[in-house]
C-alpha cells in the first residue's frame, strides 16, 4: 500500500508540470456574491428556500415558540426531538406542557436506532447560519445535536436567526472563519428536503432523508 | 469492422423508443441547465475562476494530495492509496473482513463502478446495495449506469414499476412517481439501520482542510457516511483542490451545469470520524485514493485537462452522438464526450474503448458547454492522432496511452502519403481533381461501409478552380 502512495506521488512528480506555483485567476471575487441588503437578503432567503418545497415562517424572538407551537399541531406530532442543553432547547423544555413529548438524543445511536428510526416524529435543531443566494441552512452538528437529527426523523425544524444569514456561501465562510476555528466532524448544507429526479427527471421529495424541511426564523 | 463499439451502437440505434425516451429527458436536463444560467457575464466569470482551481489543483497534484493527506490524517481519517482497480477492490475487501462484514450499503459513485466493486465483493459472499434511486433501479435491472448524472435515463417509469413489482411482489404495481420513491425509502431503511459498513464517492478533497465533500439530494449519501460505524469513501486523486475557498464557486459552477439546480439537498462536508464528544457518525472513515492510470494522464500537458473535469454530465447531455446511442452503448464507466477522452486513456487503444475518439462529430457543442473548459475536441483529435501515430518517429514526444500507434495501418498510411503528396504538387492536384468532375457520373453507387447509410459522394461538374476562372478572380 506504502509501494502504491510512493508510486503514484513518484510518477506524478516526473509528470511534466516542472512549475509548481499556484495558477492565479484575475476573477477572485465570487461573481454571483451579491450583496443585498438585509432585508433583501432575508427575502431572496425565504424565496430560494420555499423554491425547493421548505415551509419558511417569517417569525421573531417572540413568536417562534408559538410558531413551533403551531407546527407541532398542524401535524398532530407525537414527540419532538430536541436538546435541552441548547439556548432554544432550554426555551422549549421551559413551556415544556405545551409541546409533544420532547425526546432528547442523550445517548450514542447505538443505544437507541430502533426508537430513532421508528419512534421519533419530527427532530429541532438550531442552524449555525443561513446563505441568502441558494437557500440554504448551515448546520454544525455537535454533541447536543448529533448528525442524525436532521437526517433519520420524517420531519426536521430548523431554528435560525436572521442576524446569520449571510450573501453567499463565500461569505459565511469568511465571517465564520471556517478554515481556523476547528470545523466539526461534519458540516452539512442543507437546502430543502430529501429529494430525486432520478425517474424521468421528475422532482419527488422524500426519498430518503426527511420529507419535510421547516425552517422557523427569528 | 464489427467491433464491440461497432455493435453496440448498430443495437442501439434500433431500438426506437429508448431513443424518443432519452431524447425527452436529455432535453429535459439541456433546459434546466439553461434556465439556471441567467447572467452570461457572471458565468463565464465563474467558469474562468473554477478553469483556474482545477488547473492549479492538477499542476500541483502532488503537494496536494501530500497536503490533503496528512490533514485527513490528523483528522483521524485513514488514507488508502491504490494504483490499481483491483487493490482499491482488496483495500475495501480487507475493511469488510476486518470487521467480519458480509454487507455493505452503497452511495452513487462513478469510481466505484470503474471499481467494478459490487461484483469483486459479491465474489467473496459480500453484498452491496446500491441506495441511489436511478443505482437501485439499474441494480434490479441488473445493468449499468447510463449517465453519470441520472443512472436509470434509459427507463421509462412504466418499466420502472414493472421492475420493482417484479423484486417486490408484496407492493402493489403502481406507475406514480412518488409512491414508487416512498416503496424504495420503506425497503432502504431497515438496510440502514442494519448496515455495517457504508461506501460512498467524493465530489471533492480539500487539501487545506482534509474535508471531503459530497454532494447529494436523496440523503443516502448522508445515510451511508452516517449511520454504519464504518464509512469507507473512494475516490480518484484528481478530485483534490487546494482550499476551502475554492469550494463555493466550483459546487455552483457543478449544480447548475449537472442539473440547473443553485444548489443540491445536501452538500455533505466530513472532516473526521466520530470525536469523543460525538453521539453518532462512524467510528472509522477510509479513504481509497485510486489512480488506474490518472497519473499516466498527468505526464502529458495536453491530455491532463481530462483530469479537470468536475464530472457534471453537461457535455453528455449536449453530444449529438450520446442523444442517439445512449450511454451504454459506449460500453465504458463514463460515456458521452468525457467519456470518449478519458476511457481510451485509461484503457489505451486495444482496448474496447480505444475506438471511442471516434465516437464525436467533433461539433464542438462539449467544449462550449464543460463548465472547466475542457478542450474536448482537441483531445479527441490528439487521442485520434495517437491511436495511429509512428511511435520511432517522435522520441521527445513519449506516448503515454498504451497501444499507441496500434490502430495504424500501412495501406492507410500509404493513402494519406499520396494524398499529402498530392496535395503539395498543384499540377497533379488540379489534373487529378478535374479528372474526378469529369468522371462523376461514373463512380460507383456502392462505396461499402460508407454507403450503407449514405449516398455515395458525387463531384461537382467543374472544380473550384474552373469556377474560380469563369467569375475571373485568378489569384487564390
Amino acid at each position: 500500500m506504502n509501494d502504491a502512495r510512493k508510486t503514484i506521488l513518484d510518477r506524478l512528480r516526473l509528470a511534466h508540470c516542472p512549475d509548481s506555483t499556484p495558477v492565479k485567476c484575475d476573477d477572485q471575487n465570487d461573481p454571483v456574491d451579491s450583496v443585498l441588503g438585509s432585508d433583501e437578503r432575508i427575502d431572496c432567503f425565504i424565496n430560494r428556500m420555499r423554491a425547493v418545497r421548505t415551509e419558511v415562517h417569517d417569525a421573531s424572538h417572540d413568536s417562534w415558540l408559538d410558531i413551533l407551537h403551531g407546527v407541532c399541531q398542524a401535524r398532530s406530532l407525537n414527540n419532538l426531538l430536541v436538546s435541552p442543553h441548547t439556548r432554544w432547547g432550554a426555551m422549549i423544555y421551559a413551556e415544556i406542557r405545551r409541546f409533544p413529548a420532547l425526546k432528547d438524543y442523550s445517548q450514542t445511536i447505538e443505544d437507541w436506532k430502533p426508537e430513532l428510526f421508528t419512534a421519533v416524529d419530527a427532530a429541532v435543531t438550531g442552524a449555525y447560519g443561513g446563505i441568502a443566494e441558494t437557500g440554504t441552512v448551515i448546520l454544525w452538528p455537535d454533541a447536543h445535536e448529533p448528525r442524525a437529527m436532521s437526517l433519520v426523523p420524517p420531519i426536521h425544524v430548523v431554528l435560525l436567526e436572521k442576524s446569520r444569514i449571510y450573501n453567499s456561501l463565500t461569505e459565511a465562510m469568511r465571517i465564520q472563519n471556517w478554515t481556523l476555528t476547528g470545523m466539526p466532524s461534519n458540516v452539512i448544507l442543507l437546502s430543502g428536503p430529501s429529494k430525486s429526479a432520478d425517474i424521468e427527471q421528475t422532482m419527488t421529495y422524500g426519498v430518503h432523508g426527511p420529507k419535510e424541511l421547516i425552517v422557523i426564523l427569528m | 469492422m464489427s467491433t464491440e463499439f461497432r455493435s453496440n451502437v448498430a443495437h442501439a440505434l434500433k431500438q426506437d423508443a429508448v431513443q424518443t425516451h432519452l431524447r425527452t429527458v436529455v432535453d429535459r436536463l439541456r433546459a434546466h441547465r439553461q434556465g439556471a444560467l441567467s447572467d452570461d457575464a457572471a458565468f463565464e466569470q465563474l467558469r474562468n475562476r473554477c478553469e483556474a482551481i482545477r488547473a492549479d489543483a492538477i499542476r500541483r497534484l502532488p503537494d496536494l494530495l501530500e497536503q490533503f493527506e496528512s490533514n485527513a490524517q490528523r483528522n483521524g481519517i485513514q488514507v488508502h492509496w491504490a494504483e490499481t482497480t483491483l487493490q482499491a477492490n482488496q483495500i475495501v475487501l480487507g475493511i469488510m473482513q476486518q470487521h467480519r462484514a458480509t454487507f455493505l450499503v452503497k452511495g452513487k459513485s462513478m469510481v466505484s463502478e470503474e471499481m467494478g466493486v459490487n461484483a469483486f465483493l459479491q465474489s467473496h459472499g459480500i453484498d452491496c446495495l446500491e441506495t441511489d434511486l436511478g443505482e437501485f433501479i439499474v441494480q434490479l435491472a441488473d445493468e449499468k449506469p447510463a449517465h453519470i448524472i441520472v443512472p436509470a435515463i434509459h427507463k421509462k417509469r412504466r418499466e420502472i414499476a414493472r421492475l420493482i413489482h417484479g423484486h417486490f411482489p408484496g407492493l402493489p404495481y403502481n406507475e406514480d412517481i412518488e409512491t414508487l420513491a416512498q416503496s424504495v425509502r420503506h425497503f432502504m431503511r431497515d438496510k440502514f439501520r442494519a448496515a455495517p459498513v457504508g461506501l460512498t464517492g467524493v465530489n471533492f478533497m480539500v487539501a487545506e482542510t482534509g474535508t471531503l465533500c459530497l454532494v447529494e439530494n436523496e440523503g443516502n449519501g448522508r445515510l451511508c457516511s452516517t449511520l454504519p460505524p464504518v464509512h469507507i469513501a473512494v475516490t480518484g486523486i484528481e478530485k483534490v483542490i487546494a482550499r476551502l475557498d475554492d469550494l463555493p464557486p466550483l459546487l455552483n459552477l457543478l449544480t447548475r451545469s449537472a442539473t440547473g439546480q443553485p444548489i443540491t439537498a445536501y452538500v455533505n462536508m466530513i472532516n473526521s470520524p466520530r470525536r469523543p464528544d460525538d453521539k453518532d457518525g462512524p467510528d472509522e472513515v477510509h479513504l481509497i485514493l485510486l489512480d488506474n492510470g490518472r497519473s499516466r494522464i498527468a505526464g502529458d500537458p495536453e491530455l491532463l485537462e481530462t483530469l479537470h473535469c468536475i464530472r457534471c454530465g453537461a457535455c453528455i447531455n449536449h453530444c449529438p452522438v450520446y442523444r442517439q446511442i445512449g450511454g451504454h452503448a459506449y460500453g465504458t464507466v463514463i460515456p458521452g464526450p468525457i467519456g470518449a477522452i478519458l476511457e481510451p486513456q485509461k484503457q489505451g487503444f486495444n482496448a474496447a474503448a480505444g475506438e471511442l475518439p471516434q465516437a464525436s462529430t467533433l461539433c464542438g457543442a462539449c467544449a462550449e458547454v464543460c463548465p472547466v473548459r475542457i478542450p474536448i475536441p482537441a483531445i479527441i483529435n490528439r487521442l485520434r492522432w495517437e491511436s495511429v501515430r509512428k511511435n520511432q518517429q517522435s522520441q521527445n514526444s513519449r506516448p503515454v496511452v498504451p497501444g499507441a500507434g496500434s490502430g495504424r495501418k500501412p495501406l492507410e498510411a500509404l493513402i494519406w502519403k499520396i494524398w499529402a503528396w498530392c496535395c503539395t504538387h498543384p499540377g497533379i492536384y488540379n489534373r487529378l481533381t478535374k479528372l474526378a468532375t469529369r468522371l462523376r457520373n461514373r463512380l460507383p453507387a456502392d462505396m461499402g461501409v460508407w454507403t450503407a447509410v449514405r449516398k455515395a459522394p458525387k463531384p461537382a461538374q467543374a472544380t473550384l478552380h474552373e469556377h474560380l476562372r469563369t467569375m475571373n478572380i485568378d489569384h487564390e
